[in-house]
């Protein structure tokens, strides 16, 4: 029986958490993702979990930790943001190159500096190359579901690579929203026992974890790597088949929203697609052909399906909410564009940078993305394809 | 959209404004209703100014946005009057709920012209008086309530009661004391 309650991301996070009783956490706080260790605490020391909780010195120990209790065979998780992710970098290629499943409930917030509490990607955007999956919620119940689905994506015998969840901070992680709750036993029947294939507590067969590779061997160990994320897709929707049959939601890959006939698009990540969603509305009421790709899974990165979707647009605007520094785009917009060009899109592109350190998105921005996208539609020119929305110049 | 009641609350930060909206979104969520309540933080410190923010719908709430044009203002603290525009974008049908122990007329001059209506409450008085400390935000609550007409009073006390029963179940010494400032606060708006 599903629950209605009212949660901040933060606490819906925590709860499917202590649903799922991982054996191992980590835990070092850091703003806005501190709640989510503070709320398990309390789990732990009312008995409710069985966890090993361990408060560490530092974010580079609680990832250290979360994957020494991976490797060891521990179902494992920490959380963290912004300059709490950058600490873990090293730790975060070890994760995905051991192959080892654990998750990271992200909590999305910009990095310094100067330094800034409020959200944007340039976290997770920084670490996308990293090998892990990454998957970005749109609120609160989207962050609970895809907790809730982590440790089988990540846990999966064709894929075993590390999972960040992640949801925009404050925006989603401290506002408290409508959500639909699971019955306890039917995440932890949905999640199940870990049962890992190697793992160095076993002593029937020894092994070694992360070794010396000269190289004659480290090349072929990237590659295998690179197999690993290319099953990825298909564990993600086989799993999201599943939970819809348990929870009524459906996921995917992405969510389209009236893209049916949508001749103008936009490609978002995070809680803007929901204010998008009441923009394409007003403007549908007019008439207008627009519609939404929200990305939920952004590494490894569906290119063909994107490109598929947006097969049939004129005009199509790719928001970043992170600066890449590059003169040539953002992290999304490069991404969505090099699909487009592989599929042979004739459709406008342009980028928009967005929303950096917590600058709010409105209903009335994203209004004036469709009708820059219409104005490049009508000029049959798409002018300056790198564009920062709402910024004071 | 039409039907989203939207509420700014303006504080300071340590004088529960944040609280208030979250247990403002709590006893809609008891009566039904899709709720948001957020804080847009500043400055962490005691005493910087802080907003935070409430909707309320009968059907889902998608926008993550800060609110622009509220219908209801609640001003946890009057001195913000004279530093931030707390009128701003506020809707002339709507209303402005101060807390303060002066009369409106006297506070019309600080309103920036603002023609909508104008309530007031003594959170200080009420609080002093039913939880012998100043806790501005639950009469405040009650105020808002009452204000923006979000359920009728019976239903609010009832709703309070169970979330105080909840929320305070490890000292349940205060519970009377924060029914009665509901129950005050409810007849001091003016």
């Amino acid at each position: 029986m599903a629950k209605r309650e009212r949660l901040s991301g933060n606490e819906a996070v925590a709860i499917a958490l202590r649903q799922i009783n991982p054996d191992v956490f980590p835990a070092f706080p850091i703003t806005p993702s501190t709640e989510i260790p503070q709320y398990f605490a309390s789990f732990v020391a009312n008995g409710q979990v069985d966890t090993e909780f361990i408060t560490v010195e530092s974010e580079h120990s609680s990832m250290s930790a979360a994957i020494g209790a991976s490797a060891a065979g521990a179902r494992s998780l920490t959380a963290t943001s912004s300059c709490g992710l950058a600490y873990m970098w090293e730790e975060l290629y070890i994760a995905a190159s051991n192959r080892l499943p654990l998750a990271l409930a992200l909590v999305n917030r910009a990095l310094s500096g100067p330094i800034n509490i409020n959200c944007d990607h340039s976290d997770s955007m920084g670490a996308r190359d990293a090998g892990w999956i990454q998957i970005y919620a749109e609120n609160n119940q989207e962050a609970y579901d895809n907790m809730v689905q982590a440790f089988r994506i990540s846990e999966h015998k064709d894929v075993r690579l590390p999972i960040m969840i992640c949801q925009d901070g404050f925006i989603t992680s401290h506002a408290v929203e409508n959500i639909e709750l699971l019955d306890d036993a039917e995440v932890k029947g949905f999640v199940g026992e870990y049962e890992p294939e190697n793992y160095l507590l076993n002593p029937e067969c020894p092994m070694a974890v992360g070794p010396y590779s000269i190289t004659d061997f480290y090349f072929e160990a990237k590659r295998a790597q690179a197999e690993g994320t290319k099953n990825v897709e298909k564990v993600i929707l086989d799993i999201a088949k599943e939970f819809a049959e348990l929870s009524g939601r459906e996921y995917g890959l992405f969510e389209s929203y009236r893209m049916e006939d949508a001749e103008r698009a936009v490609v978002i990540i995070g809680s803007a697609a929901g204010t998008t969603k009441d923009a394409i509305d007003r403007l549908r009421e007019k008439g207008e052909k627009v519609g939404l790709l929200k990305i939920r899974l952004y590494r490894p990165f569906p290119a063909e399906a994107i490109a598929a979707e947006l097969k049939n647009v004129k005009a199509v605007a790719i928001m970043d909410r992170a600066e890449g520094y590059s003169n040539n785009g953002g992290p999304l917009g490069a991404d969505v564009m090099a699909a487009l060009f592989r599929a042979r899109s004739q459709a406008f592109a342009v980028n928009y940078i967005y929303g950096l350190g917590g600058r709010d998105v409105r209903v009335e921005d994203m209004i004036g993305i469709y009708d820059a996208l219409a104005q490049i539609i009508e000029d049959g020119d798409a002018g300056e394809t790198y564009r920062y929305l709402g910024i004071r110049e | 959209m039409s039907n989203v009641t939207e509420i700014r609350w303006h504080g300071r930060g340590g004088q529960g404004a944040k609280t208030a909206a979250l247990l403002l979104a709590d006893v809609a969520f008891a009566t039904g209703k899709y709720v948001q309540g957020f804080p847009e933080y500043g400055p962490e410190r005691m005493g910087a100014p802080i907003t935070a923010y409430n909707r309320i719908s009968d059907s889902v709430i998608r926008v993550h946005s800060n609110i622009y044009e509220p219908e209801f203002v609640v001003v946890v603290d009057e001195s913000l009057l004279e530093t931030v525009d707390v009128t701003s974008g506020l809707k002339e049908d709507g209303a402005i709920l101060i807390n303060t122990e002066k009369s409106k007329e006297e506070l019309v001059p600080s309103l920036r012209g603002y023609k909508g209506k104008v309530y007031t409450i003594d959170a200080k008085k009420v609080s002093l008086a039913t939880l012998g400390k100043y806790f501005p935000n639950t009469p405040l609550l009650a105020a808002i309530v009452k204000v923006a007409d979000i359920m009728d009073e019976e239903t609010f006390l009832k709703e309070m009661k169970n979330s105080f029963n909840h929320k305070f179940a490890s000292k349940p010494e205060v519970i009377d004391g924060n029914m009665k400032a509901l129950e005050m606060a409810l007849k001091e708006v003016q």
